[in-house]
């Protein structure tokens, strides 16, 4: 398939989405919300590994096994980090990340 | 290739040619071409789920002893539409308080999942929707999608019991993709390609004879993922009001039902394309038509089975269903792909009959030894003896129980 | 405009749009739902890529599995009056400011890099296949350690989720 698309596409669209995802990490007060910009960020971070692959190293599978981990990490990181939250919440009663200072100064 | 050969092949090549010769590029005939193909097999898929309406009813009414359907219509075929008609007639109430996007979204959404599955099988051997080489991982997406739209629905009704019956669905759906999805490495060993059209290309020998183990398994998870009976705890109308679709009416519930019924026949097509052979049989390759006809056949045997399931086993509870999945169906899956690959490397060099003769005293010692083992696990397991058990009926109600002589 | 490169702008659009609405929207499903729609585009952009695999593995693993563990526990950590006021912190200007940099200097970055309007005509071959993929990762020479760690660290990432979300009863 003849590839009409540039490379910087992709990189910037991948920067976008990133900086998407954090803004999203940074300013928002819900913990869950939160873990949401970190997936986004962690999709950009997908898309730039996939399209340097394709444009450059296409005949290896160094790129793809980098993907897979890089989903596998976000699976693991996603389950602890929402188990985490469900237990704060249990004692906490909230999942305002301004609120859980506990352990502040 | 004449019309009667290959009539469905001998249409698409006509109208390709038809769009050729208007002067449209490739990337736009292609195009329209799916969009068409893609909008007919949507259609015909939901055109055929009347006549699946009524065959199931009259199949479950003969289980039962009595006839089924058979007013409206010579042998009720009219039915459905009768069906159709007060289901269109019905008054859309959207609940007050209900999130409209997810709420609309829903039925679209799990009709839309079933109906991407037709895209990747193959109806014979000329005419597939989409040759993807990823086909078998594009099946189990296409669930996902399905558990999706439970979700949608049981969030957006704003009604605990839809909450609590849409939790619930979603458990059992998406507990029962993993075996799901490991019993299929088995095809994908076998015939060494994910492509659905290449499975079905490598079966020479049915899958179902090198592999019962995981048909088994994909055939009960298959059941599970429809939320079928015996698997029916998600809509079973005597529990949780009616589950995750209380809240809707008219044609909404509709599409949940066309979609229910969708599934099931799309779970029988998958399992014979998957084990059965797809389009293979006699003549199929030079009458190609012929391999549609196959194809049918041995849907509506699965499907037929599918019903006798429903109108015969008695419904699971949800912890008897997690257990059955976490403990019996999941370990078997892991160990059925592991023993079959090292069979299945073992017997390759040594011919075709050698290798299935292999694969199937595999399967077969596996069944043993599993029944064996779940026997043994449920001997053990000891009832509380609670009281002494009481006798039903007292003789003579006047006295007082310790003048009773002992006639029970 | 060929129509890969209208498909290409149509799914980018659509994709940081619902990026951007996941992260300033109010409500904490809705927010859920916009992510969702994000996945979905980064899948039709793995398609573009030609990364089959990963299409169907983006839409099993994050929309099927991820999205739906955040919806649960969305679900779980509600309360009655959470839904309302403002979603994003006081100082929010200032990641806005950050992120606004960065997005800046790598645009930039792309931009003045010798190599970033790479505009290969005819890319090497076609993409290695699903099954150069599977031998890469079992055979000791290519990446069997990563693979394996990456398994390690799913068992105990699932390990440690049922015993940190479990009820400890006294």
């Amino acid at each position: 398939m003849i590839q009409q698309i540039p490379l910087s596409w992709y990189l910037i669209f991948a920067a976008m989405l990133f900086c998407v995802g954090l803004f999203g990490a940074l300013a928002r007060k819900n913990a869950i919300a939160i873990l949401m910009g970190i997936e986004l960020m962690l999709n950009a971070v997908n898309v730039n590994i996939l399209a340097f692959w394709r444009f450059l190293y296409s005949d290896g599978v160094g790129g793809m096994v980098f993907v897979a981990v890089v989903f596998a990490a976000a699976a693991a990181e996603a389950a602890v980090g929402l188990a985490l939250i469900i237990s704060i919440y249990r004692r906490r009663n909230t999942v305002v990340a301004d609120d859980i200072d506990l352990m502040k100064g | 290739m004449s019309f009667l050969t290959d009539p469905i092949k001998f249409i698409i090549d006509w109208v390709v040619s038809l769009l050729n010769s208007w002067g449209l590029s490739e990337g736009w005939i292609t195009f329209l071409t799916s969009l068409v193909g893609g909008g007919v097999i949507a259609l015909l898929a939901m055109l055929f789920v009347i006549f699946l309406i009524w065959y199931e009813r009259k199949l479950i009414g003969r289980i039962q002893d009595r006839l089924g359907p058979n007013r409206v219509g010579p042998f009720g075929l009219i039915q459905p539409f009768a069906d159709m008609i007060k289901i269109f007639a019905k008054e859309l109430i959207t609940p007050a308080g209900a999130d409209w996007l997810p709420y609309n979204l829903a039925p679209v959404l799990s009709v839309a999942a079933v109906l991407m599955i037709w895209a990747v099988i193959p109806f014979t051997i000329t005419v597939v929707g989409t040759d993807l080489n990823v086909g078998l991982l594009y099946l189990i997406a296409s669930g996902g999608f399905a558990a999706l739209s439970v979700l949608f629905a049981g969030w957006s009704s704003n009604n605990k019991f839809a909450l609590l019956g849409g939790f619930r669905a979603l458990a059992q759906l998406i507990s029962y993709e993993v075996p799901m999805l490991i019993a299929l490495l088995v095809p994908v060993m076998l015939a060494g390609s994910l492509s659905v059209t290449e499975i079905v290309a490598q079966q020479k020998v049915w899958f179902i004879l090198s592999a019962p183990v995981s048909a088994l398994i994909f055939l009960i998870t298959s059941v599970a993922e429809i939320g079928r009976a015996p698997f029916d705890l998600v809509e079973a109308e005597s529990e949780l009001v009616a589950g995750f679709n209380t809240e809707y009416s008219g044609l909404k519930f509709g599409m949940f039902y066309v979609a229910e019924f969708l599934h099931a026949f799309t779970a029988a097509l998958l399992f014979s394309t998957l084990y059965l052979g797809g389009w293979r049989g006699p003549f199929a390759e030079q009458v190609p038509i012929l391999g549609f006809v196959y194809l049918v056949i041995k849907t509506f045997i699965v499907y037929f089975i599918f019903i006798l399931f429903r109108g015969s086993l008695p419904r699971f509870r949800i912890d008897q269903m997690m257990d059955l999945n976490w403990k019996i169906l999941t370990p078997l899956a892991l160990s059925i792909v592991i023993l079959s690959a090292l069979v299945d490397k073992a017997l390759t060099p040594a011919g075709m009959v050698v290798r299935v003769a292999g694969l199937l005293i595999l399967n077969i010692i596996t069944i043993v030894v599993t029944s064996r083992l779940i026997d043994r696990s449920w001997k053990g397991r000891k009832r509380e003896i609670v009281t002494t058990p009481r006798p039903v009926a007292i003789a003579n109600p006047g006295k007082p129980e310790s003048q009773e002589s002992a006639s029970v | 405009m060929s129509a890969l490169q209208i498909v290409f702008l149509v799914t980018a659009l659509v994709t940081l749009a619902s990026g951007v609405m996941v992260v300033t929207v109010r409500k904490m499903m809705h927010a859920a739902l916009w992510l969702i729609l994000t996945l979905l585009g980064v899948a039709v952009l793995f398609a573009i890529l030609e990364a089959s695999f990963f299409v169907a593995v983006q839409v099993i693993i994050y929309i099927g599995a991820i999205t739906i563990l955040i919806i649960f526990t969305i679900m779980l950590t509600r309360r009655v009056m959470e839904d309302t006021g403002p979603q994003t912190n006081r100082l929010w200007w200032i990641p806005a400011l950050v992120s606004g940099g960065l997005l800046v200097a790598l645009v930039f970055a792309f931009i003045t890099w010798d190599r970033g309007y790479v505009d290969l005509d005819f890319l090497p071959g076609s993409a290695v296949g699903i099954a150069e993929l599977g031998k890469a990762f079992v055979s000791p020479d290519q990446f069997l350690i990563p693979f394996e760690v990456a398994s390690i660290l799913l068992l105990a990432a699932l390990i440690g989720a049922i015993y940190i979300a479990n009820e400890h009863k006294k």
